[in-house]
């Protein structure tokens, strides 16, 4: 063994000493009297986020409401990994791009039993992860599980029939410009409110633009909203992250 | 009961993390991988975090399974240690 990997073993097993050791100051699992039940703020969402917000799920309730500037900030991340990711595999030279697709039109020979499973599948992945985005309020799940499940049925057909295929159906601008759509419906819901004389992503004041609502119900409603907003983003950018490594950032043949 | 499954599991991941990281074929290792993620989607589940079980699922075992494969098959499939 080379010295340098000694040293790291020797790290790694200290570290690893270490949690193992702090983990003996965990509270027990589902400890009602654990200091994570026991804070004012806790015992606030957990009494009274379904009276304020009218969401049964109290992680949703959390996530889009009560902490929507982490979620917010969530969402650029997955932007900006998407972006960063583009820019670091770049698109190649026109040349190139039509030298690598007329080899791949070539070679790929498209197995017929995997283009019609993923035409089976598909459909109703992409109405499962609809259901699941929409139905984050009363379930486990949400912008982020939905937008990864959409984003993954294209994955699925560039899997199955070839990246051109999933790109005549999503091309890498229109996923740009959806991710960047998703950012910007979480951001303005924030900056709507703000405009309308609250703090940013404070939703219950959007009561005056949504109609039929009151102060409660706004936050729900706008729950749902921003919820549209990082699934927007996550399945573009799920969508561009694949076709770029797939591709080494050139966009024809990939796996 | 519920004490015996999470022990199997728990097992279960650190014996797959230990395959995980000493086969030399990197396709083998990501699709392995992609068991660990599973295991810990059960693990999260059993737990209650159903939330979390669900991401882990489908970004854990799903799609980060595919986009090393992705990764594996545009490099080396080789490790060099």
């Amino acid at each position: 063994m080379a010295p340098m990997k000694i040293v790291a073993l020797i790290t790694v097993i200290i570290t690893g000493g270490l949690l193992l050791y702090a983990t003996g100051d965990f509270p027990a699992w589902g400890d009602p009297l654990s200091p994570a039940n026991n804070s004012a703020l806790s015992r606030h969402y957990i009494e009274q986020s379904r009276v304020e917000t009218a969401v049964p799920n109290l992680v949703t309730a959390v996530l889009a409401d009560y902490r929507g500037y982490d979620t917010m900030f969530e969402t650029v991340v997955v932007f900006v990994a998407g972006l960063a990711i583009l820019a670091v595999l770049g698109q190649g030279t026109s040349r190139e791009r039509a030298a690598i697709q007329r080899s791949a039109e070539r070679y790929q020979e498209r197995d017929m039993i995997n283009i019609m499973t993923a035409r089976l599948i598909v459909p109703v992945l992409q109405l499962f992860s609809l259901y699941v985005l929409a139905h984050g309020h009363y379930s486990p799940g949400g912008g982020f599980q939905g937008g990864v499940m959409f984003g993954a049925s294209f994955i699925l057909i560039a899997l199955a029939g070839g990246l051109p295929e999933a790109l005549s159906r999503l091309s890498i601008p229109g996923a740009l410009l959806l991710a960047g759509l998703g950012v910007l419906l979480y951001g303005g819901t924030g900056l709507v409110c703000m405009m309308l004389g609250q703090n940013f992503l404070d939703y219950h004041i959007l009561h005056r633009l949504l109609p039929a609502t009151d102060a409660v119900m706004a936050r729900y409603h706008a729950m749902l909203i921003v919820e549209i907003g990082v699934a927007f983003t996550v399945t573009a950018i799920m969508f561009i992250i694949y076709a770029a490594l797939s591709s080494r950032g050139r966009m024809t043949g990939g796996l | 009961m519920i004490a015996v499954f999470d022990i199997c599991i728990l097992i279960f991941l650190v014996a797959i993390a230990i395959i995980a990281l000493s086969v030399k074929d990197l396709l083998a290792s990501a699709m392995i991988l992609g068991i660990y993620s599973f295991l810990m989607c059960l693990l999260w589940a059993e737990m209650g975090a159903v939330d979390v079980a669900f991401t882990e699922a489908a970004v854990g075992a799903g799609v980060s399974t595919v986009i090393m494969i992705a990764t594996v098959y545009q490099t080396s499939r080789k490790s060099s240690d």
